[in-house]
């Protein structure tokens, strides 16, 4: 079957050529952020496990810790609301819930990501060993 | 690829879940995405320590009390699974990425090692926190 029709004609309709990207780009900068901050999390965990107050106040007292802690939670409530907005997207087909469920989504990531730096900062700076 | 008779607007959609037969690729995919969900509720738990140890003694022996329950810790191996899973099939996804990989039998055997690698890892974690007394 022959067609005439430009490579422009047959692409219209089809989604974006330029910023379209941004999303997938995105998800996999911070996916490979989280590659290297999960082994040490999952390392930081097992350590602190059963550990109690002090213990936890002690290791949050060290920079590198809070720093890292803080790179962890934003790098991963970042990368989980990129992947949230998809399944909302893909599932969630009536409008105004979807634009509900869509902004909800950016909501919870940004009061968590604030205020979860404030807390880690709170405990660093108040126990400080550098 | 695109008809181009079909009019502006009638947008492609994708086979619905349920049409497909099942294989171990189909597996990996939609629980890669079930795995994500569990693990932002682990982030949200994450913060949630974060604040308890910001807002004192009691609030952090009360919200480590709940994780260390029997309810607590099978929540905490779940999210700790889909974490392990989630992490070996990213990077078979980043591998896709950069172009290798693609090959049905490369596929199949990919998606049984990220299987076996959350199994296998988050069985071993566990059971070292069992061995130090941690648990």
């Amino acid at each position: 079957m022959s067609d005439y029709s430009t490579p422009l004609r047959r692409a219209r309709g089809l989604g974006s050529a330029k910023r379209g990207v941004g999303h997938f780009i995105s998800q996999r900068v911070s996916a490979v952020a989280l590659l290297l901050l999960a082994p040490w999390v999952l390392w930081s965990g097992y350590r602190l496990a059963g550990g109690g107050y002090e213990t936890a106040q002690a290791w949050l007292g060290r920079p590198t810790h809070a720093v890292l802690l803080i790179l962890t939670l934003l790098a991963g409530l970042y990368h989980g609301q990129l992947g949230l907005r998809v399944i909302v997207e893909d599932y969630v087909e009536a409008e105004l819930p979807r634009a509900a469920l869509l902004i909800l989504n950016v909501f919870v990531a940004a009061v968590v990501a604030a205020l979860a730096i404030v807390c880690i900062l709170g405990v660093s700076l108040t126990n400080g060993t550098v | 690829m695109a008809d181009s008779s079909r009019p502006i607007g009638a947008r492609p959609l994708s086979p619905h879940l349920q049409v497909w037969r099942w294989h171990v690729t189909l597996a990996a995919s939609i629980l890669h995405r079930a795995a994500g969900v569990a693990i932002y509720a682990g982030i949200l738990m994450l913060a949630g320590w974060a604040y308890a140890l910001h807002a004192g003694a009691g609030a952090f022996a009360a919200y480590t009390g709940v994780l260390a329950s029997t309810p607590g810790l099978v929540v905490l191996f779940l999210i700790t699974l889909a974490l392990l899973f989630h992490l070996a099939n990213g990077v078979r996804h980043l591998v896709w990425d950069v172009g290798f990989g693609f090959a049905t039998k490369t596929a199949d055997a990919t998606a049984w090692g990220a299987f076996a690698f959350a199994l296998v890892a988050n069985v071993g974690l566990w059971l070292a926190l069992a061995a130090s007394g941690k648990l």
